[in-house]
């Protein structure tokens, strides 16, 4: 038996902590924006590599099982987004809230969903976090709302959650995402009003990737200033393909909101490398020249990965394990999701109602019927 | 009164609405709640029935108890992806994770002289919908008792009140006074015993269906008076058992006819045991199928009124 060396770093001579700096936030009614000096352990650099990896490896794995048709439907990927999800996540505790749309996958995993009830989700199987009765689109975890397929509607709701956090008064807060198409939709500012007049904690989120499914942004909105949309309602505009941009801003949101100010609009510019779902290929509106700009000038990944790298809070084999780690985990996520079983067909009448004594439900004909349970 | 002690009861019970608090409710509902219960539990908003709708659902999914008023039903419908998506079909896509312990209400249906925009019945509609609750109360009783209920259950319901009924005096029971008394959703109720002909109907056709039987008594015929109650849920039991008595069915509603409560209420008799009993096909008194107009006379014509629902009664009874 031979015996291979592999020579390694000792983890002492890495440093603990860096500092950065970072992108200034444009501001709207605001006198002062989050730092733009910003220091990063490496627990935390570390941490925040792990979670983009995973969300952007399970993105791929979505696109390799959808592309054999094992993944059905609808099915909006967020790979490039990443730094966004997990910069929001790390800036504010279990307890606040977050709602957002159809583009749900990252933010589901960064809320505490293991990556195989995800996948599992995606490919219909009971393991999946809804049981297989949502999909792509639908997804849920303690304290996140989805999931959420009517563009826009997600907003208002988000408003609610923020009220309901008012009324507890239990100084959490909630994060309202949208997307830059859905930043049009007349319900977003009946909301931006209400919440600003019964000042409610809710931090309203504009995911600017640019384009609303084919439709650029220039094409859409008479002011593509995103952060500026809420008129009364203070704003910043955050670099979102850097995760401590988004992080720092997010806390300085978060911060404004829980001192009882009212809501506080958060623009984060980011991009998407997939289409706006599996069925768009992404290049009939937009060129590849620019995706590929995009993928090798502000990936978030690569921009973490550099920054650990250059003030040596990590080395590259070090994150090339958790590579191989994490692709480990998504492989192993995408068996069970493809081998688990599909619901049992008692499951179709279930879940109709909450908290409700059993009753039957009619199929397809007056003889066929389902007991649901709830 | 409901309002009133279901507020008193549980504090994560509020309102909200156009009007509903310092104007003391566009039709009075909410009379004296803002003053005994302030801002927090009773909330006036602004006319952005979309935005309110949804707050008023994502506060729901956080477990306060919201009833958020609709000034009438015919403006529901700039916030019915809210009422249906959001609201309605979240407990099964989350399989059960998340309750919306919510209830639209407001008045439904036709007034007087208020035309078309402002005269639809939307029993159909939200009673198309899994997910939902449907409730129609014709009585005072009614009213207390499926609006408790409709605030204590778990799931979004949709009570379609009436106009023209908030005006009208009913006896209470000692027991309907009480602050416990609550009528469960999807029983009907039989208002009237009869022999020879089965009255289904609910909200204000209720009363026009008594006024009916009484008229109809006078020549003989005993008519059995069902008060639905509830939309969906429908209790088809009663209706069922009913009309195994007495062989004959009228449904009666103010709605379109087209797809409506009588369509569905037809069809069912038609699936079930009760279709072996019908002595004549059952009929159906509704709403004209015309958008509402104005002036007195056509608007008239456009409601089922007593004497329609005699006609339709002696026709099916052939006399």
């Amino acid at each position: 038996a031979s015996r291979v060396m592999v020579a390694s770093r000792n983890y002492a001579d890495f440093a603990s902590e860096a500092t950065f700096e970072i992108k200034k936030c444009d501001l709207h009614r605001l006198e002062e924006g989050p730092s733009t000096t910003v220091v990063m352990t490496r627990e935390e650099g570390l941490h925040y590599y792990k979670t983009m990896q995973t969300i952007r490896r399970m993105e791929l794995k979505s696109d390799q099982l959808y592309k054999q048709k094992i993944i059905r439907g609808f099915c909006h990927l967020y790979d490039g987004q990443e730094a966004c999800c997990v910069g929001l996540e790390v800036a504010i505790k279990p307890t606040d809230h977050v709602i957002t749309a159809y583009r749900v996958h990252g933010f589901t995993y960064a809320r505490g969903v293991p990556v195989r009830e995800i996948l599992a989700e995606l490919t219909g199987r009971k393991g999946g976090c809804a049981k297989g009765k949502g999909g792509s689109m639908h997804m849920y975890t303690k304290n996140f709302y989805g999931g959420n397929g009517i563009v826009g509607a997600q907003v208002p709701l988000g408003a609610g959650i923020a009220l309901a956090c008012k009324y507890f008064g239990k100084n959490e807060v909630c994060l309202t995402l949208y997307g830059d198409g859905a930043a049009n939709q007349g319900q977003i500012f009946e909301t931006y009003n209400m919440a600003a007049l019964w000042k409610l904690p809710c931090i309203f989120i504009c995911e600017n990737n640019r384009y609303g499914m084919g439709t650029s942004v220039e094409r859409a909105a008479a002011s593509t200033d995103y952060y500026k949309r809420g008129d009364f309602i203070p704003g910043l505009r955050v670099d979102g393909m850097d995760v401590l941009c988004v992080r720092e801003a997010t806390k300085f949101a978060a911060e404004y909101c829980r001192a009882g100010k009212g809501p506080i609009l958060m623009e984060l510019q980011t991009y998407r490398y997939h289409g706006h779902s599996m069925s768009d290929p992404g290049i009939s509106y937009r060129t590849r020249e620019e995706i590929q700009e995009v993928r090798s000038k502000s990936d978030p990944i690569t921009l973490l990965k550099d920054r650990m790298v250059n003030t040596n809070l990590a080395s590259i084999e070090e994150l090339k394990e958790i590579d191989v780690a994490v692709r480990k985990e998504i492989e192993e996520a995408a068996q069970f999701a493809t081998t688990d079983p599909e619901p049992p067909l008692e499951e179709l009448g279930n879940h109709i109602y909450f908290n409700e004594p059993p009753f039957e439900v009619r199929g397809p004909n007056q003889w066929i019927r389902y007991k649901s349970v709830s | 009164q409901a309002l009133d002690e279901e507020l008193e009861r549980d504090e994560r019970v509020f309102l909200l609405g156009e009007e509903v608090a310092q104007y003391d409710g566009a039709y009075k509902i909410s009379r004296g709640l803002w003053k005994k219960y302030g801002d927090k539990r009773v909330i006036d908003t602004p006319i952005s029935e979309m935005g309110f709708t949804g707050i008023a659902v994502g506060a729901a999914m956080v477990w306060l108890r919201p009833v958020c008023e609709f000034m009438t039903f015919n403006f529901s419908m700039q916030a019915i992806d809210q009422v249906i998506n959001s609201a309605a079909k979240t407990c099964y896509m989350s399989a059960g994770s998340i309750a919306v312990p919510i209830v639209f209400r407001g008045p439904n249906g036709a007034s007087a002289g208020v035309a078309a925009q402002h005269s639809q019945c939307f029993a159909a509609w939200y009673g198309h919908c899994p997910g939902l609750k449907v409730v129609s109360p014709w009585s005072s009783e009614d009213a207390k008792g499926l609006l408790k209920a409709s605030i204590r259950d778990d799931n979004p319901v949709v009570m379609l009140e009436n106009e023209l009924l908030y005006g009208v005096p009913f006896e209470m029971s000692e027991q309907a006074q009480s602050k416990d008394f609550v009528v469960p959703i999807g029983k009907a109720k039989i208002e009237r015993q009869g022999t020879h002909v089965t009255l289904v109907s609910h909200s204000r056709p209720v009363g026009h269906c008594l006024e009916a039987a009484a008229v109809l008594a006078k020549e003989g015929v005993e008519c059995e008076v069902i008060n639905l109650r509830t939309i969906r849920p429908m209790d088809i039991e009663t209706v069922e058992a009913s009309v195994v008595k007495t062989n004959h069915l009228v449904t009666v509603e103010g709605g379109w006819p087209q797809f409506g409560v009588g369509a569905e209420i037809c069809a069912r008799i038609m699936e079930g045991s009760a279709f072996n009993y019908l002595d004549a096909p059952a009929v159906r008194v509704t709403g004209a199928d015309v958008p509402m107009p104005y002036a007195k006379i056509l608007e008239d014509n456009c409601i089922p009124q007593v004497k329609d629902i005699i006609f339709a009664v002696k026709k099916t009874l052939n006399i």
